[in-house]
């Protein structure tokens, strides 16, 4: 009779369901991830979204042109000269105006100080989850350059709100190409340093080197772009693909690996800041004479139709798409954001790790909340 | 037997790697001349900030206390976000005319997110950017601030 009895363990057959977020450190903002754990295998990760959203494209239906741009920085915070750019990119598109080449040039640069700070961020931040505290204050530390270079000139240090339709806000200060030129120097120098602390550390690269394969097709097909999508071997850099503003005349590489772990998403980031220096360094020492904005309309009305304009930011491609009836505010604006579509393939890539590798994988999407929200 | 070799050989690989990054660390800290770090509320007065640094937005005042807003509520309609609000008045000049001119301009530090459309369209350079950026305060009322001064009269020369 006894021995027929069999030891119920309840809930031993189930899934555990636990929360994530929305206040975990490793995510860096308000995301809530439901993952469905087997043991301590990640068998479902589910992203709930929304906890930060602000309604930012009904809200750029109520208000001009101009006063659009200053919405876009609070999208992807760690890339707002390039959210900014891509509207006024779009709006120029629509009005036809001639953009002379210093604006150009300087947009280019601006961006790509944005793309080095934003991956300095990354680097602090993902190096902070990975266990590295060093990692956060040295990475913070030569952000701080880059924030200084845009607080001389535009006043702002993240929110810089420095595009405007036709131009830019203000011209350049004169210390700007001596400070440019002054942080590259010093970058230089610094970026070997983040390799010994961080890249070739034991603890870091065993956990995150052969964890969270995304596959070119896979990649493609969920449509992954920037550094993930170029760790898979992916080319989708907009920058080289359909060059906007003055990344026609620089020369550099689309930083491309094949093997699409995690650890190559990394790579693949520290490697876009030593192309990003090449980038600044062919234009920072010939910067066009010209103004810097070109005369608009008080009102800027875009004539009827449909606008789309394509940038790289530093976490992928933004699309910018506008429809005007004519009127002084558009009628419709829709923003593909990055982090929206790379939260996308979160699921998928961390099917049956382990939950620690979860934070190791979705820290190197490099997930920005407000940008999947917005 | 290779497989041993291989195992001392990943060990002694993993340490040198972190010895690596410790001479970067070490060297940071036995020199003190790199920190870059500031003691913040104690150097307050000798920290300058950026002459173009967004701080908030003030109406700047000459000796007489004339300002240079004509009150045409350009920097009102331009405000993405109702911060600015321009409260004009009809005023009566030397030569008997009538004339608009300001009666308060108020400005909600508090909604303002420094896009700085106001300052760049003010057709009259009334506006600027102050220095400032210490806007602590404990009650949320003293956020809204009237830039104008009390009694301050147009510049001569504007219209």
């Amino acid at each position: 009779m006894e021995e027929n009895i069999k030891e119920i363990v309840v809930g031993e057959q189930e899934d555990y369901v636990i929360n994530m977020g929305p206040q975990h450190p490793s995510t860096h903002g308000v995301l809530r991830l439901v993952v469905t754990l087997k043991g301590e295998i990640v068998k479902n990760v589910e992203p709930h979204i929304g906890y930060i959203h602000r309604g930012i494209e009904k809200m750029c239906e109520s208000i001009t042109y101009p006063q659009i741009i200053h919405l876009t920085d609070r999208m992807d915070y760690l890339s707002a000269s390039i959210n900014n750019e891509s509207v006024c990119l779009a709006v120029e598109k629509a009005l036809e105006v001639d953009i002379p080449d210093r604006i150009k040039v300087i947009r280019t640069i601006f961006s790509e100080l944005t793309r080095i700070q934003s991956h300095q961020l990354f680097w602090a931040s993902y190096g902070m989850d990975m266990g590295g505290q060093t990692c956060f204050f040295y990475g913070l530390r030569d952000r701080e350059r880059i924030l200084d270079i845009f607080e001389e000139t535009t006043g702002g240090r993240m929110l810089i709100s420095y595009n405007c339709p036709g131009g830019l806000m203000y011209d350049i200060h004169p210390n700007f190409q001596k400070r440019v030129k002054d942080f590259i120097k010093y970058f230089r120098k610094v970026l070997p340093e983040y390799d010994a602390i961080l890249t070739g550390n034991v603890i870091f690269t065993s956990r995150t080197k052969g964890i969270g394969h995304l596959s070119l097709e896979d990649a493609i097909s969920y449509g992954v772009t920037g550094p993930s999508g170029r760790a898979s071997g992916f080319s989708c850099d907009v920058r080289k693909h359909e060059p906007y503003s003055a990344y026609d005349r620089v020369k550099f590489n689309e930083v491309l690996y094949t093997e699409g772990d995690t650890f190559h998403r990394y790579l693949a980031r520290i490697e876009e800041m030593r192309e990003s220096m090449n980038i600044i360094e062919q234009l920072i020492d010939n910067i066009p004479e010209g103004p810097y904005a070109v005369k608009m309309k008080p009102i800027i009305k875009l004539p009827e139709g449909e606008y789309f304009q394509r940038v790289e930011t530093s976490r992928g491609e933004l699309d910018t798409f506008v429809i005007s009836d004519g009127n002084k505010n558009p009628y419709r604006i829709k923003f593909r954001t990055p982090c929206f579509v790379n939260l996308g393939v979160l699921n998928h890539i961390t099917r049956d790790f382990k939950i620690a590798d979860l934070i190791a994988i979705a820290g190197s999407l490099d997930l920005v909340i407000p940008d999947i929200d917005r | 037997m290779s497989s041993i070799i291989q195992y001392f050989r990943e060990i002694f690989q993993g340490i040198w790697s972190l010895l690596k990054g410790m001479r970067v660390t070490s060297g940071y800290f036995f020199s003190p001349g790199k920190i870059v770090t500031q003691k913040y509320p104690n150097n307050r007065k000798d920290l300058v900030m950026f002459e173009r640094f967004k701080g908030e937005v003030i109406m700047p005042h000459n000796e007489n206390n004339e300002h240079k807003c004509t009150g045409c509520g350009i920097c009102e309609i331009n405000c993405p976000n109702g911060t600015i609000e321009v409260i004009s008045k009809t005023i009566v000049t030397e030569d008997g005319k009538k004339k608009r001119a300001i009666d308060k301009h108020i400005y909600r530090l508090g909604m303002c997110t420094f896009c700085a459309l106001c300052v760049k369209t003010c057709p009259s350079n009334a506006l600027a950017f102050s220095q400032e950026f210490e806007h602590a305060v404990f009650n949320r009322s003293l956020l809204i601030k009237i830039s104008n001064k009390p009694g301050s009269q147009l510049m001569k020369g504007i219209e």
